[in-house]
């Protein structure tokens, strides 16, 4: 309990990037709330990568874990702006209406 | 250490339960807010793992960038936020399905996981505190050195997002009246004023 180690960072990322699919699956038609829940899943990644950085005494993991944060706000900007533009054309950010492309 | 232990406790409470309120809220600004939140909470869970400058970065790239991002996007965009949230208990079954699946994998992997026995013949950059230097410090050495090229890289990735970004957002909008300085300070009198001679009882 009071013996903090790897495990537990583990598991905290583990109950977040679950969180984050979850939100994913419960907010089907909201692609601000997709684009928050992926936010939560790459800062879940980055507790792992910065926790096994700290356990195996080794550096690289938190460089790592930056380049996932660059990355990640580089797609907010553009999921962002996608959605902008989007909302524009279309006057609804209903994901179930984006099938234009019959993807 | 027993408050580390309690900090670690306060921290990852707060971070888990901001993060189902992320997903659960039913205002999208209370989501960006809770959003705001958890990054503040896990920068407090990279300080206890000793990564300072990661911690701080994070405070500043998303609490001070992209949730403000979300924040602007979400206030600007004039959207029935309750429509969109219908069927939300229509997929909470198959979303808690895969989620609990997803946790139970985690969970049997963390319980059979075991590191390697010469994982520490392996270490590629051994941290600072060996060698007396900050970890900020030793970030920098390591990120201008030995991954030079993976930084520049980065950065071209945030430049091409952000010229993607600007070229989707950015339209030349038609009858738009706006103020041109050059045209106002080239005015000449001759261009613009007429004096014309009225006789009286003929009018002009």
């Amino acid at each position: 309990m009071l013996d903090i180690g790897l495990a537990h960072y583990l598991t905290v990322a583990a109950i977040l990037f679950t969180l984050g699919i979850f939100g994913i699956f419960l907010n089907r038609k909201n692609v601000i709330i997709i684009l928050m829940s992926v936010e939560l899943m790459l800062l879940a990644v980055n507790i792992n990568f910065v926790a096994f950085s700290a356990y195996l005494h080794d550096l690289v993991g938190q460089v790592f874990a930056m380049f996932v944060l660059t990355v990640a706000a580089a797609e907010a900007a553009i999921g962002l702006a996608i959605l902008v533009v989007y909302f524009r054309n279309r006057g609804t950010i209903a994901v179930t209406d984006i099938n234009l492309m019959k993807g | 250490m027993i408050i580390q232990a309690l900090c670690f406790w306060v921290f990852s409470f707060v971070l888990v339960a901001s993060g189902i309120m992320v997903i659960a809220a039913r205002n999208p600004v209370h989501s960006v807010l809770f959003l705001i939140l958890a990054f503040f909470n896990a920068a407090a869970l990279f300080v206890l793992l000793g990564a300072e400058f990661l911690a701080l970065i994070l405070v500043i790239v998303y609490v001070g960038a992209v949730a403000v991002l979300f924040l602007f996007v979400v206030m600007m965009l004039d959207i029935n936020f309750v429509e969109l949230r219908q069927g939300f208990l229509q997929y909470l079954p198959v979303g808690a399905l895969v989620g609990l699946m997803l946790l139970v994998e985690l969970v049997l992997v963390f319980g059979a996981w075991a590191a390697a026995p010469n994982v520490a013949a392996s270490i590629a950059a051994p941290l600072p505190q060996a060698a007396g230097a900050t970890n900020t410090q030793a970030l920098g050495a390591l990120l201008y050195t030995r991954y030079v090229y993976a930084f520049q890289a980065a950065g071209m990735v945030l430049l091409v997002a952000m010229v993607g970004a600007i070229v989707l957002t950015l339209r030349a909008r038609e009858g738009v009246r706006r103020q041109n300085v050059a045209e106002q300070v080239a005015r000449r009198r001759e261009d613009t004023l007429e004096i014309v001679k009225v006789r009286p009882r003929q009018g002009i």
